[in-house]
């Protein structure tokens, strides 16, 4: 029993349309019902929200081409200028119906240019007497252009006075787009996430023709079971689903098993999907070398993934100075006394802890230090001396052009930069176990200090 | 200088890029330093030939270290292009979401070396693969338009380069205002390989290099300096379109591969296709080079054990650069050349020889002026001394046999050192250390085989099992069968003895196997008394035994070894006339090298005599000169205070050293005003230090500047 209805347009292209869109059912007979026929006047602008790979795209792609509604589709990404934005528009406005695409550009800097060449374009396209769709996708970059761009679009209908209708897609809520001045405000219409059905659904419903429908949608099942908890991306649940297929089929493909049985193919794939999990979910590895190991039969090993490789190998006085920055994001000023002078006094105990330092440091993240501090600290760890020589001072630089301090505040050299050191306790640690000797035994120490508070 | 122009203004000329001219004057600077102008032109041509020969040689030495990545990289970028290819219709290739293949290039955190192997990678890229590649670099990409221009501008040229010229201006007058997006990148892309397709056979040949639809490359050059959101817009962008255009992303990481997701969060890292590609660590790249320059005989010039300490300094503790320590080599080169007249003697041979006969006079004294030489002249016999000393033609002739007697010793210095380094490579700990670089370091410092480090390396090596020893015979015998030395056929004949010996030895072994070994008894026993007899037993005899012949062998080797090295690894200075061929002022090349500017300037206010060489300015001790510039004065004084200085007294002290020689006369008259010159001189002095960066105004306190700079007095 179709779900879709409207007088406006054939059944036959209603129940296609239904079979593209399961499970959107009743956002699409919404919109429908808001589009209306051809030549009626539509709502100004829609406004359609919802989470990652809610179909939001895809939707409203499927829904205005079954339906062979003149519109235009533009991803605000791609088009990082207002002037890219409304040439684009106008491009595919003129490219509309006529098959060659005459890639000729419209200088169009302005809204008010944009107004007039859009009419003009109607005009050319023989457009008038119907509702022309333009829908935005990823909005929320139209927030970040021109302020004028965004309210314009909204009443898009008022200020061509011609039959348009302006839909937003946006992964955020209408409440962080309203601008301060006020603007028209849009029909709002929201895509609730799918289910754990409606992924079956879907996922089952893209099968291969080799293989049964019930035995590909059993694959699904399993395939949900474990990715479920971790991921609901549909597009990424698609793409594991082609990856690993041609394992779960293994045994059919023996004959060790029939389409059957079920137990068996879960047994055979189970830890497979753990791995993926593991490995080609997080991009630990990429996708193609996954697809090579499963067709080599080799072992995982073989390939490392990318954080086997966190080591970084530093020079000498480089490792020094990260460790010194880490000490002085870390340690109140107050215990460089304490930990860095060969004849500091006893301190007491009780003294020692102020209530506020009895949080972790390394809750509270790093802290800025002068580059004074860092040499001090840097002198007191190195064992031998250490001469102020121009390549320290650009090894300091070229530390935080690999990301591994950043600069605070302004960066003028006379007035004493400071710096944050932005690596973790691990790396630091890994650094600090390859040097050998009393200097890593003293770096340690302080950092179990450290670590006690 | 003369313009075309009507207006006034500033013009910029840029220097001809006439070659002859250039070196002319390189040359003319060569001359002008040195002290005296024996042979500079020829020692000038000599130091550019050896320039040359070292950069063609590091430059081959470079490519064949990265053939083995850039080999991996063009078949992954094969593997990519290939799915690109592939037909839709297959159920998996639909259902795949397609990602952009990605190679994440780790080279290591020697960012200056970075430039060469992209450079040689693109090279590499355009030959084989694709014309189209574009490098981009994080300072020219503050934003996704400016990535987007730079982009579109490298491969819109890049086509240029490769058609026909007649094209060329159109393509000039429409970049200028080509839409920035992927849509006209599409297009482009479309029409430049289909132009490509349909060119004439004829043309067809110069592009048959490249694959049939040649993969656009788009090479990141330093990833790390990248803004996450120009990374995340770019790929986002690129990912909606890589249906149409075979896109590829290099990226350049520094550090590790770990900083892709922290730039990019998962939902952009989901469209990528990341695969890892490694460079050769920094240090094995060092020790090739080392290996491939510095310890051959290929080059006639060497360096001093001090300087390559130098050299090698700097590379581990700073900065992991090859290239700089390609650029200090070559600076040695130069220094070498530059400062020591008697350099022209450094070439081949034969070249040496000859020109030892067109020595002039003042180049012969040179010569006897060496201390090495000065050394040698003692060691003769007086008839011969007096001859040495006053004849310029005998003197001559022992050069040139002393020449010769330094080639051979070069020539049989290598191998033995590699041998040796065979054999300290395997000891637990190497005491000589692991790298042949430590072992030449050592060798050339002192007479190696005095070292505690030495002969604690012999000990060890007296325990070496047999297995090991044989396969590092063997080793020794390969070097030295390679090595072009003369004096080793006698070597490798001694050496294969002795692997004949420990053969036969292993065929005596397996005879004797039926005797019951002492092991076996032992495992009968199960008293405890009983046991504890025979173990004390067996240690008696173990103690008592006879060396095995095995181990009497192995004493033989190791003492053999022990004799090559002190015949062949003497220290180059004891060698007569090393001063010719080894660049030794390690102290220039670390002041070029390892500049201290804070040293340096500490030196210069706080001594001015050191670089003014002013007499009066010698100063004895810690006074203060009053008659030092007032820079000077001001700096030494402000060295007294704390972290906040007090201008008002800052300036009285200042007034007081100014004044201190004029007497006490002209002091009464203004003791409590300062004269207006010396107010100035003092404001001045002030504000000079404040541009040097040791002071800066404070605003914790009226009337007080705060110190940047601690300690000091």
């Amino acid at each position: 029993m179709p779900i879709l209805e409207h007088p406006a347009y054939p059944p036959a292209t209603l129940l296609c349309l239904e079979s593209l869109v399961p499970c959107r059912e009743s956002q699409v007979s919404m919109l429908l019902s808001i589009f209306g026929e051809r030549q009626q006047l539509s709502f100004p602008s829609i406004f359609i929200y919802g989470h990652t790979s809610s179909g939001k795209t895809y939707v409203m792609k499927t829904l205005l081409n079954t339906l062979q509604l003149p519109h235009v589709f533009v991803n605000c990404v791609e088009c990082f200028t207002s002037r890219l934005l409304l040439e684009e528009i106008l491009i595919q406005l003129q490219n509309h119906s006529s098959e060659t695409r005459r890639a000729s550009p419209v200088p169009c800097d302005t809204f008010n240019d944009f107004v007039r060449l859009f009419k003009q374009a109607l005009v050319s396209q023989n457009l008038q007497d119907q509702t022309v769709y333009v829908v935005l996708d990823r909005a929320e970059q139209l927030r970040e252009m021109e302020a004028n761009i965004l309210p314009a679009f909204l009443r898009l209908q008022e200020l061509t006075d011609r039959n348009v209708t302006v839909i937003l897609l946006s992964e955020i809520v209408w409440e962080m787009f309203r601008p301060n001045t006020g603007c028209f405000e849009p029909f709002i219409l929201y895509f609730p996430d799918y289910s754990i059905g409606h992924l079956q659904k879907i996922l089952s419903q893209n099968h291969p023709p080799e293989y049964s429908a019930d035995f590909y949608s059993a694959y699904i099942n399993i395939l949900l079971g474990v990715f479920y908890m971790v991921c609901r991306d549909l597009k990424e649940l698609q793409h594991l689903a082609a990856l690993n297929f041609s394992k779960y089929c293994e045994p059919v493909v023996r004959k060790e098993a029939k389409e059957r049985d079920t137990r068996k193919l879960w047994k055979n794939i189970e830890p497979h999907l753990k791995k993926a999990m593991q490995t080609v979910y997080l991009r630990e590895i990429s996708s193609s070398q996954w697809e090579r190991l499963q067709c080599e039969e080799g072992e995982l090993g073989q390939i490392k993934g990318l954080s086997a490789h966190a080591h970084v190998e530093l020079p000498y006085y480089s490792k020094f100075l990260l460790i010194a920055a880490y000490l002085a994001s870390y340690n109140p000023v107050r215990t460089d006394k304490r930990f860095f002078l060969k004849h500091h006094g006893k301190i007491k105990k009780t003294n020692f802890m102020k209530k506020h330092e009895k949080t972790s440091n390394h809750l509270l993240g790093p802290k800025p230090f002068p580059l004074d501090r860092l040499l001090a600290i840097l002198y007191s760890i190195v064992d031998n001396r250490v001469a102020p020589t121009a390549n320290i001072f650009s090894q300091i630089t070229s530390l935080v052009t690999l990301q591994l301090l950043s600069v605070v505040g302004n960066n003028d050299q006379l007035d004493g930069p400071r710096y944050k050191c932005t690596v973790s306790l691990d790396f630091i640690r890994a650094i600090a176990s390859y040097e050998c000797g009393s200097t890593s035994v003293k770096t340690e120490r302080t950092q179990t200090a450290n670590e006690w508070r | 200088m003369s313009t075309r122009s009507l207006s006034k203004g500033c013009f910029v000329f840029k220097p001809s890029p006439k070659k002859r001219k250039v070196s002319r004057t390189t040359a003319y600077y060569f001359r002008e330093g040195s002290s005296d102008l024996e042979d500079s032109e020829l020692r000038f041509a000599t130091c550019q030939s050896l320039q040359k020969q070292v950069k063609s040689e590091t430059e081959q030495i470079e490519e064949e270290l990265n053939e083995q990545l850039f080999d991996n990289l063009v078949s992954f970028l094969r593997r990519s292009h290939s799915a690109f290819q592939e037909k839709k219709t297959e159920w998996t290739c639909r259902t795949k979401s397609r990602e952009i293949p990605t190679a994440a290039l780790v080279l290591g955190v020697n960012v200056t070396d970075h430039d060469f192997t992209f450079r040689s990678l693109s090279e590499v890229l355009q030959n084989n693969v694709t014309p189209y590649i574009a490098l981009l670099e994080a300072k020219d990409c503050p934003g996704i338009k400016n990535l987007m221009q730079k982009l579109l501008g490298q491969l819109m040229n890049c086509c240029i380069d490769v058609d026909s010229s007649e094209e060329e201006d159109y393509e000039h007058v429409s970049r200028s205002r080509v839409r920035c997006s992927m849509t006209t990148l599409i297009n482009w892309y479309e029409s430049a390989t289909k132009r490509t397709d349909s060119e004439t056979p004829g043309k067809k040949r110069t592009s048959s290099r490249h694959w049939q639809s040649p993969p656009v490359v788009v090479i990141f050059k330093d990833m790390e300096s990248f803004t996450t959101k120009v990374l995340q817009d770019f790929v986002v962008i690129s990912s909606q379109h890589i249906g149409e255009f075979p896109l590829v992303l290099i990226f350049g990481i520094a550090t590790s591969p770990m900083i892709i997701h922290s730039l990019l969060p998962h939902s952009v890292s989901s469209l990528l296709c990341i695969e890892l590609f490694q460079s050769l660590s920094c240090k094995d790249h060092l020790s090739t080079i080392i290996d491939k320059i510095l310890l051959t005989t290929q080059f006639p010039l060497k360096l001093s054990e001090k300087v390559l300490q130098v050299l090698i300094n700097i590379f581990l503790y700073h900065d992991f650069s090859v290239q700089n320590f390609i650029k200090g080599f070559q600076l040695c080169i130069v220094e070498h050349f530059h400062s020591n007249p008697l350099s022209v003697l450094c070439c081949q041979l034969e070249e040496a020889k000859r020109r030892v006969n067109s020595l002039s006079h003042n180049q012969c004294e040179n010569v006897r002026r060496l201390p090495s030489f000065r050394r040698y002249v003692e060691s003769q016999v007086s008839e011969k001394q007096i001859a040495l000393l006053t004849v310029d033609s005998s003197l001559k002739e022992a050069v040139q046999k002393l020449l010769e007697d330094l080639n051979v010793y070069h020539e049989n210095y290598f191998p033995i050192l590699r041998c040796l380094h065979v054999f300290t490579s395997s000891l637990p700990k190497y005491p000589l250390g692991k790298q042949i670089r430590e072992l030449h370091c050592a060798c050339l410092e002192n007479r190696v085989w005095e070292t505690e480090e030495y002969e604690s390396s012999l000990q060890l090596a007296r325990m070496l099992n047999k297995s090991d020893l044989v396969t590092m015979l063997q080793k020794c015998v390969e070097i030295l069968v390679s090595s072009p030395g003369r004096e080793f056929d006698e070597i490798v004949e001694k050496l294969k003895e002795f692997l004949t010996q420990f053969q036969k030895l292993e065929e005596a072994y397996q005879e004797r196997d039926e005797s019951i070994s002492p092991q076996k008894e032992l495992q009968k026993k199960t008293n405890l008394y009983h046991l504890q007899k025979t173990l004390l037993e067996l240690k008696e005899s173990r103690r008592s035994k006879k060396l095995t012949k095995f181990e009497m062998l192995r004493f033989e080797v190791v003492d053999y070894i022990d004799s090559l090295v002190r015949h062949y690894l003497v220290p180059a200075d004891h060698k007569t006339l090393h001063e010719i061929v080894y660049f030794n002022t390690a102290s220039v090349l670390r002041e070029h090298l390892n500049a201290a500017p804070r040293i340096a300037l500490h030196t210069a206010l706080n001594n001015p005599y050191s670089y003014l060489k002013s007499e009066a300015l010698k100063s004895d001790g810690g006074s203060i000169s009053n008659k030092a510039p007032d820079i000077c004065i001001a700096y030494k004084l402000h060295l007294e205070c704390g972290r906040l200085i007090n201008l008002a007294d800052w300036l009285e002290a200042f007034s007081t050293v100014v004044t201190a020689a004029e007497g006490p006369t002209a002091d009464a008259a203004s003791s409590d005003q300062v004269d207006d010159v010396i107010h100035a001189r003092f404001i001045r002095a002030v504000s000079e230090l404040e541009l040097l960066g040791f002071i800066k105004p404070s605003k914790q306190k009226t009337d007080h500047v705060a110190r940047l700079t601690w300690g000091g007095c």
